[in-house]
């Protein structure tokens, strides 16, 4: 693998209460790749992606992100930390408060300092780079649809030019067109901006076309990391059914790994 | 955020054929806002070619990207030839990333100054002033049949939530309610012995005290103390719900939400609120002969004495009549404000506050309407 892990998690142990989420988990997400996790439901992949940017913290182990230890980080020490990356929230979490250019604003205005105009352009630029129309910006989150509030919590998500992007099912809940052009625009941003890609999913189609390597939780670990092809040829049940079963024959995974449909 | 410690700077070499600008050290969107307003004094030549060179750029992110392509784009409005041939490969594909995306948006919804805009704007109030009172009453004529409904099928009735919610609104607030009475008890007391001695005439402390919270203070006070409580407890729940479509899931699955969400809430401030008027006229009596007893020397007896030539059963009935109308009022409007929630987390709050200042105008108004209705019939 090229280059340094910019997450590296050993040990990590997470519960609530007497209810054990991880135990003994082990991750390395290195510079530039677009890494998918994935796993059943309740296996702990957003309590993983939530443990990582600090929101949860573990009870045991320790996460490194872009080289510093963020378990027992002070508050403030969290924070500086955390303009270095960008998390887009299941349901978006835009402030409806706010227009989706003043959504976009709002981390330049709290971390940098710059005038309107300038932010303003900023804004711009992002909402077209996350393929919004421009008249999109003046709206509020109330007035747009599922798959535009993805996109516009995106282009907040990207306001600093983070080093590392969080992605929390991005695509749960669009349709399979506009999934497929989310999942070319996280390939084409990850190129253009030399992004780290965090990707949490249960979408087969965004695995295969967009992860350069694949977790699976299960078992409270990562049981198994590697490329699609390595996913196809694990023996666990659970991989196997997973990657395996009738959905993922849609989404032509056999035929990329050689193994046709049978019958 | 980019990292990259060298301070950004540019500089502006002339020649022949125009202008190198040198960049140097790291554009990144922490040193973006500064260079922005350095880059605005620059002085490009008036004709020629511009390059753009950035060889000795440590870092660069899309924010210092978009600085360099506005540099070339200005450049270009003043008819200069701009190369871009000197910036390294990985900068260069930024540049083409940003330029591929400028297409400015607006900010903010067009805003309205001006003074037709205000008249338009006083205008566009009134009609929907007029429209929500009429969305008001519709509701009530609503809410109305439904109780119809449910008195032909008491069994619709929904008892637990009814309970559930009298001890909310009920059994809770007393505590509140309580310490509002007794104070006010004691300040009334305070404030008119302090007027009436100067008559010599201390003994009415008891009159006033007992005619004032009877008739008027004990049902406001618990009235606005509910409105504060429950009725904006009725918005954010009702509108929570809206928010979360479980008001439209409600109606697909044939569940009226009238009958479940308004009418218990409705039935359970109605039956409680004459009971905490019983219970504030009580502690606010107590709380004013507690006063006279201790700052006047008037013995419970003889203040119990005062009492009963003071009031009449009339006093207490004005107070206690007016009480489930206020509390009418009071849900109505709360779970009015509340159904009218849309969008997102700040229309809640919206409603919310519409809800509290509708319902203590509403009670106000109905009590002063009282107050002509009972002095026409003598009460």
């Amino acid at each position: 693998m090229p280059g340094n892990p910019v997450i590296k998690v050993r040990g990590l142990k997470t519960a609530f209460g007497p209810q054990v989420v991880h135990d003994n988990l082990d991750i390395d997400v290195y510079q530039g790749e677009i890494i998918g996790v994935v796993g059943g439901s309740g296996t702990g992949k957003s309590v993983l992606l939530r443990s990582i940017i600090g929101l949860l913290h573990p009870v045991a182990g320790s996460i490194e992100v872009l080289g510093k230890n963020i378990i027992g980080m002070s508050q403030y020490e969290l924070l500086e930390l955390a303009v270095r990356w960008g998390v887009l929230f299941q349901h978006g979490a835009l402030f409806t408060s706010l227009t989706v250019a003043q959504n976009i604003e709002a981390p330049l205005r709290e971390h940098t300092k710059m005038p309107q105009q300038l932010m303003d352009e900023i804004a711009s630029y992002k909402l077209s780079m996350v393929g919004l129309p421009p008249d999109a910006g003046a709206k509020y989150p109330a007035e747009l649809s599922g798959g535009m509030i993805k996109r516009a919590a995106l282009a907040r998500s990207l306001a600093l030019d983070p080093d590392i992007l969080f992605l929390d099912e991005p695509t749960s809940g669009l349709d399979p067109i506009g999934a497929a052009a989310f999942d070319g625009l996280i390939r084409r941003l990850r190129d253009a901006l030399g992004l780290t890609v965090f990707l949490v999913t249960h979408d087969l189609d965004t695995l295969h076309a967009v992860c350069d390597r694949i977790a699976v939780l299960a078992e409270k670990r990562v049981i198994v990391i590697g490329a699609m092809d390595d996913m196809l040829a694990c023996e666990h049940p659970w991989v196997r059914e997973y990657f395996h079963g009738p959905r993922s024959r849609a989404a032509g995974l056999h035929k990329a790994a050689g193994d046709g449909p049978q019958g | 955020m980019a990292a990259g410690d060298e301070r950004p700077s540019f500089e502006l070499v002339m020649d022949g054929d125009g202008a190198t600008v040198r960049l140097a050290g790291a554009w990144t969107v922490e040193t973006a806002g500064p260079l922005f307003q350095e880059l605005q004094l620059l002085r490009l030549p008036v004709r020629g070619r511009l390059i753009l060179d950035g060889a000795a750029l440590s870092a660069v992110d899309t924010a210092g990207a978009w600085l360099i392509y506005r540099l070339g784009r200005e450049a270009r409005k003043n008819n200069l030839a701009v190369d871009l041939a000197a910036m390294r490969g990985p900068h260069r594909a930024l540049i083409d990333e940003v330029a591929a995306n400028d297409a400015p948006c607006p900010v903010k919804p067009p805003q309205k100054l001006g003074a037709i805009e205000l008249l338009e704007d006083l205008g566009q109030g009134t009609v929907d002033l007029w429209r929500e009172g009429l969305k008001f009453i519709n509701f009530v004529g609503l809410v109305v049949v439904t109780i119809g409904r449910t008195i032909m099928k008491p069994q619709r009735l929904r008892l637990t939530s009814v309970v559930y919610h009298m001890e909310q609104v009920g059994v809770r607030a007393m505590p509140i309610v309580g310490l509002m009475a007794f104070l006010l008890g004691i300040v009334i007391a305070q404030q008119g012995e302090f007027q009436l001695r100067r008559f010599g005439a201390e003994v009415f402390v008891v009159d006033l005290v007992a005619i004032s919270i009877l008739r008027e203070i004990a049902i406001l006070i618990t009235a606005i103390m509910l409105a504060g409580r429950s009725g904006s407890a009725f918005t954010a729940q009702i509108g929570s719900m809206v928010l979360n479509e479980e008001i439209d899931a409600m109606r697909t699955l044939g569940i009226d939400p009238i009958e479940t969400l308004v009418l218990p809430r409705l039935l359970a401030i109605v039956l409680m609120t004459p009971l905490l008027t019983f219970y504030s006229d009580i502690i606010g009596i107590f709380g004013g002969g507690l006063f006279s007893w201790l700052a006047l020397d008037m013995t419970p007896a003889a203040f119990i004495d005062r009492l009963n030539a003071a009031i009449t059963t009339d006093s207490f009935l004005v107070g206690i009549i007016k009480a489930p109308f206020f509390a009418a009022v009071i849900a109505l409007s709360g779970c009015f404000e509340g159904l009218k929630v849309s969008g997102g987390a700040e229309s809640v709050g919206k409603q919310t506050t519409r809800s509290v200042v509708e319902s203590i105008f509403l009670v106000i108004v109905l009590d002063a309407a009282f107050a002509v209705f009972f002095s026409a019939i003598d009460m």
